[in-house]
């Protein structure tokens, strides 16, 4: 097993951010910068949702929830309550910590389907709650008038180019948090959940506990993709509460690969690409993608990082992952 | 919020005829969708996503049957015969292809099915509402129960769906062919040691629970109105329903279904704004009391 090492990886992750930085001025076209800032979004979404899925073994089909929560908290604590950018962005992760507790203690003892069926219930009831509370939310519009973009610290987000830097950032910094908290002993503890729940159990670890920390942790990651594409948009819809968003998040990190951490990553910008390309093809949107899904579930099973990773790892030595059998809870 | 507008119905005697009944025709359609999702689980173990879009497929036959024919009676045997004819062959050439894999890969089949029918029904019914109306035979007179109404399909409905769940019940607990289908559900392979074919038990069941979600679409049609992705709200209902009622329990469905459907009757007049919520409040009540629901057995 590879020693984690935070400085190198604070060094991968600066080099990373560089990278990125520097990359408008190769593709100056402004679709590339839109197109980096949508999939930073939904680069952290998919990735969180990956820590239950991949690496604690909690299927949830709700994880849109905290995605809409995200956008549409940032959105009206910018908009009604006029707070600064960074006040906003610390109460929105405050208020999905606090909404992932309460559903996830409520979700967490249920096994396997049930699980995944309440988080998508869950999920529906705050698309609903949405789309009835039209006096705050704006009911099926969305939110109109905008979201403010006050600038912080220097920071000018209304500026097309610090928003993109922003967005980067948070993706970097959030990738970074997440990496980190799979190697730590934490990440750990919910792999050997995943594989062996009754044995942790016996080892002293609670297991309910650990569970329901994931789901805050996914929580607030998901919530902060929300917030970035309620920045991006400067708006909020139902749309991203809608189940849809849960269904694509799951699309991603099969694409690209339960088992490698940066599969989920790879999996929302290809499926961003390929969003791109089908609308631009024909207007029967769903009907394609809907064929494209089908033809990977039935063929292409183990995502494409997945795929390349097995070449690589016959010629390299085992890197940490989340290992073989993702997406099961053991059996009880 | 408007308790008082919630208290003075349960005062009037009109008021409660109408949200009661109301309330049982939209138990007894959520019915039909959840036992047939509940078989399915309860027999294959996996959970048929696309439940809701067989509902709506079932719906949208029924529509085209009755304006070609004039006949409901026709529409409904077509639309459950048909939308039973469409699952069985998505079982056969799809879902069986992933039994017993990661549940995120059914997930994934299901989710690429309900995308492919929602822009299939819209190429080929419009994007646009549609009704149909109350087919001729049931245009009549209400019936007034109290002062309040009472229309004649909902008789009908009710009856339909009564006798569907007694035949269901009988044929599961009483018949050689249920004895077979619960041997399955318990031990695939032990069943098929002793000379079962599973793998046709699993595709009937399939058939089976698709052609009650397509009836329970064809009956909904005089009632309700259709549009592409009518399907996932009554699916969200349904796995309401088998978490309150207990995964694999007809009886469960029946009474789960009942409930829901009350509740959304008389929470639509108090809480016009948090019918969905009082729903959940209501599941959450009984997963924290009684985690398996109501009829389960073992979670």
């Amino acid at each position: 097993m590879r020693k984690p090492s935070i400085g190198r990886d604070a060094l991968v992750a600066v080099a990373l951010l560089a990278l990125l930085a520097a990359l408008p001025m190769i593709f100056p076209a402004k679709s590339f910068a839109d197109f980096v800032m949508r999939a930073s979004a939904f680069a952290i979404f998919a990735t969180s949702l990956n820590l239950l899925v991949g690496y604690a073994g909690m299927v949830s089909f709700g994880h849109g929830l905290f995605f809409g929560l995200g956008a549409y908290s940032f959105a009206l604590l910018m908009q009604k309550l006029g707070t600064s950018i960074p006040v906003a962005f610390a109460l929105t992760v405050f208020i999905n910590a606090l909404v992932a507790a309460i559903i996830g203690a409520i979700c967490v003892p249920l096994k396997e389907i049930y699980f995944s069926f309440l988080t998508l219930a869950f999920q529906m009831l705050l698309y609903s709650l949405i789309i009835a509370w039209t006096a705050i939310t704006g009911g099926d519009q969305g939110l109109t008038g905008g979201v403010p973009r006050p600038p912080f610290l220097g920071v000018h987000l209304d500026d097309p180019h610090h928003l993109y830097l922003f967005c980067c950032t948070t993706l970097v910094v959030s990738l970074f948090l997440m990496w980190h908290l799979v190697q730590s002993p934490f990440g750990y503890t919910l792999r050997m959940i995943r594989d062996n729940p009754r044995r942790a159990s016996f080892l002293g670890i609670q297991v309910w506990r650990i569970r329901v920390l994931a789901f805050i942790v996914a929580g607030v990651f998901g919530g902060i993709g929300g917030v970035l594409i309620s920045l991006f948009v400067s708006s909020a819809y139902p749309d991203f509460a809608y189940w849809t968003v849960s269904g694509e998040a799951v699309f991603m990190i099969m694409l690209g690969g339960v088992s490698v951490f940066f599969g989920p990553l790879v999996g929302a910008a290809l499926l961003l690409l390929l969003n791109d390309l089908i609308t631009r093809v024909t207007e029967h949107y769903s009907l394609v993608l809907g064929v494209v899904i089908l033809v990977f579930a039935l063929g292409l099973r183990k995502g494409l990082v997945g795929f390349v990773m097995q070449a690589w790892r016959k010629y390299a030595p085992a890197a940490p992952g989340p290992g073989k059998n993702p997406g099961t809870q053991g059996r009880h | 919020m408007d308790l008082q507008a919630m208290l003075a119905c349960f005062a009037s005697a009109s008021c409660l005829v109408t949200q009661t009944t109301g309330g049982l025709i939209s138990g007894m359609l959520l019915f039909l969708v959840a036992a047939g999702l509940s078989l399915i689980f309860g027999t294959l173990k996996v959970i048929n996503f696309m439940h809701g879009s067989l509902y709506m497929l079932g719906a949208y036959f029924a529509f085209t049957i009755y304006n070609v024919t004039g006949s409901y009676a026709l529409a409904v045997l077509g639309a459950a015969l048909g939308v039973g004819l469409f699952g069985l062959v998505f079982e056969r050439l799809f879902m069986s292809r992933v039994y017993g894999t990661d549940v995120l890969m059914q997930l994934l089949v299901c989710y690429s099915f309900i995308l492919i029918l929602d822009d299939a029904v819209k190429i080929i019914w419009g994007a646009e509402f549609r009704s149909m109306g109350m087919p001729a035979a049931f245009q009549r007179p209400p019936i007034m129960v109290a002062g309040g109404v009472l229309p004649v399909f909902y008789l009908f409905l009710i009856g339909i769906t009564v006798l569907v769940a007694l035949v269901l019940g009988f044929l599961i607990t009483r018949t050689r062919i249920g004895k077979i289908v619960r041997a399955a559900a318990v031990n695939p392979t032990m069943a098929s040691a002793l000379g079962i074919n599973t793998t046709m038990v699993y595709a009937g069941v399939f058939a089976l629970g698709s052609l009650l979600a397509g009836l329970a679409g064809a009956l909904a049609v005089p009632v309700r109105s259709l549009v592409a992705g009518m399907g996932f709200s009554i699916l969200i209902e349904s796995f309401i329903v088998t978490v309150i009622g207990g995964m694999g329990s007809v009886a469960g469905a029946l009474v789960g279904a009942l409930l829901i459907g009350l509740v959304r009757s008389f929470g639509s007049i108090g809480f016009p704004l948090f019918t969905e919520g009082i729903m959940f409040l209501f599941m959450t009540l009984i997963l924290i009391t009684k985690p398996t629901g109501l009829f389960g057995k073992e979670l």
